[in-house]
């Protein structure tokens, strides 16, 4: 088996969870990576747009940015802000938002903008951005999360981007058409959120970590009850990502070992 | 030629006062009238107001230099030299800047309503968030200049009734837009290539639109391609010719990024000794491009050089 980074799962996982034909907004980083990744290896019609405005760009380099001239090229169409958040939120679209997070809580609400408060600042991170646009427009956001006790809290610092609320019928009676966070992908496995309570559970771990590990990461009481564990990345996608996807290796970092 | 064409010392001395609400054009590390902003510096503008969506390079130089007191943004980071802006992060902590957030789709909306005369603009993004239930500025300045006397408001969708609740979000009508642009025709007609951001509607709302280029082109030429144009020329009040004038972030089909400044740039702004020698070394004495221009060197320049079938630099080494 070849060896595989963290990063590399979760870029390939999280590709596997688009559908052809979906529309991806895609982020920074990561969610550049499993855009890139669903399109070249099994959802070739999916249509990636970014929140710049940037609509399917062939992505034959790999933007570093959402601003990056490589979303520019090989466009649908070249607008702007407008034009693409308002995307998001078309009824007409299954629009699936890639997102990441500073923290985030078991209803998967996000916190991408500060510890402490505007009186006492602790620390600040960039803010919304499209991340709350998308939270509360799209048809449905995967959220990538690195797995970390800190990060998955059962009171957000600052409440960024609307998840399932406070679960159940809580998204829907606050006045949301639509949308809520379909998975979180982390650097030890895949989470998932119940069909009622819309309470997060572990759906997948990766061969390198086991349930119990995971819950001794996660800062709320976390069901590891219907946790699977997930086939190693194949050979023929691990290879596409490193030599086509990210050659420079900009957002996958070191390679294994 | 025509009045409008002038240079980034007479266009920031006539045009910004202390004190302004200035929205900047671009995004993170695109586009960022990064000659006009270092203009500012030099002349040494304080209490900026900035009111931008998702801001980078440009802002960061700005909060650095002590010019802003108070933001309203989305976003304050530099892509992936800096995902959180560091001259951003302290001053925030530090609390000698003001700031309130918004999203990105909200602040657009705001431009756009400002743009168009809109009392307000509705949206749902943001319900039950803490943008919506927290403030960032001091509610005794609420209400003074230009700032809204409330960030936003929840409220039932007042024209259906089954609509539930929607966010309604104040206008924007910045005392100046700062944009950087490829083309301007003599008299001020802008074409942007590429993406627009929300330059367009930043530039429509503002009461004095100053925007550097990277080329000024006869009037009539650009005229000879309308469809393509993106500001018609009495919009615009200042043009200030700027070859690479956006430099160290991209410009569609002239530059890219330059992963070297920015890199260079992550490091000096960790700390304020190191940031200040940076504004003497590339800030303070370049009054001109050319001056600016040659600091930077031929060989960075060339580097990023767009490929004009791409609009990029290929294969440009970015680590």
């Amino acid at each position: 088996m070849e060896p595989y980074t963290a990063t590399e799962i979760m870029a390939l996982t999280a590709g596997s969870l688009v559908q052809n034909n979906d529309i991806l907004f895609a982020g920074t980083g990561l969610s550049m990576l499993a855009a890139t990744v669903a399109k070249r290896i099994h959802a070739p019609d999916a249509i990636v747009f970014f929140e710049t405005g940037g609509i399917d760009p062939s992505l034959e380099e790999l933007p570093l940015a959402v601003a990056d001239p490589r979303v520019m090229v090989g466009t649908s169409v070249n607008s702007g802000l407008a034009d693409a958040l308002s995307i998001l939120g078309h009824p007409k679209f299954r629009t699936i938002a890639f997102l990441g997070a500073a923290q985030i809580d078991c209803y998967g609400n996000l916190n991408s903008t500060m510890l402490g408060t505007y009186e006492n600042p602790e620390q600040r991170f960039p803010g919304s951005g499209g991340a709350c646009d998308a939270a509360s427009l799209a048809y449905g956001i995967i959220v990538f999360m690195q797995h970390e006790y800190r990060r998955f809290v059962n009171k957000l610092d600052y409440f960024t981007s609307p998840g399932w609320l406070s679960g159940y019928n809580s998204r829907r009676e606050a006045g949301f058409l639509r949308g809520g966070p379909m998975a979180v992908v982390t650097n030890l496995g895949v989470l998932k959120f119940d069909d009622i309570t819309k309470m997060m559970y572990l759906d997948q771990y990766y061969p390198f970590t086991d349930p119990e590990t995971i819950a001794l990461k996660t800062g709320f009481s976390l069901d590891i009850s219907r946790a699977k564990k997930c086939s190693p990345p194949k050979e023929d996608e691990l290879k596409m990502l490193r030599q086509e996807v990210d050659p420079q290796r900009l957002i996958l970092g070191p390679m294994p070992g | 030629m025509t009045d409008k064409i002038m240079t980034a010392r007479k266009a920031v001395d006539t045009f910004i006062k202390d004190g302004d609400q200035i929205a900047l054009g671009g995004f993170t590390v695109n586009r960022n009238p990064m000659h006009i902003i270092r203009e500012i510096i030099r002349q040494k503008k304080k209490k900026l107001y900035l009111v931008v969506h998702s801001h980078g390079q440009g802002m960061e130089l700005l909060i650095g230099a002590g010019c802003v007191e108070r933001i309203e943004l989305a976003y304050g980071g530099v892509a992936r030299f800096a995902p959180t802006g560091y001259l951003f992060k302290k001053a925030f902590k530090d609390k000698t800047i003001e700031v309130e957030d918004y999203s990105n789709y909200q602040m657009t909306l705001r431009f756009m309503a400002g743009a168009m005369g809109l009392p307000f603009i509705a949206t749902k993004s943001g319900l039950e968030s803490d943008i919506v239930r927290k403030f960032g500025f001091s509610p005794q300045i609420r209400g003074k200049g230009k700032i809204p006397e409330h960030k936003l408001k929840v409220i039932n969708d007042p024209i259906n009734e089954d609509g539930g609740k929607v966010v309604v979000l104040p206008p924007l009508n910045p005392d100046v837009a700062l944009i950087h642009a490829q083309y301007a025709g003599e008299k001020g007609t802008i074409r942007i290539n590429g993406l627009s951001f929300a330059d367009i509607e930043q530039a429509k709302a503002a009461k004095t639109v100053i925007v550097s280029c990277e080329e000024i082109v006869p009037e009539d030429y650009i005229r000879q391609d309308p469809d393509r144009n993106s500001l018609a020329h009495f919009i615009v009040d200042a043009i200030v010719p700027a070859p690479f004038g956006a430099h160290p972030t991209a410009c569609h089909m002239y530059y890219d990024y330059d992963p070297n400044h920015l890199n260079y740039f992550k490091k000096i702004a960790q700390n304020q000794d190191s940031f200040n020698r940076y504004l003497d070394e590339w800030v303070y004495p370049f009054e001109t491009m050319e001056d600016y221009l040659t600091k930077v060197g031929f060989k960075d320049l060339l580097k990023i050089k767009a490929n004009s079938a791409l609009g990029y630099a290929p294969g440009l080494d970015r680590r």
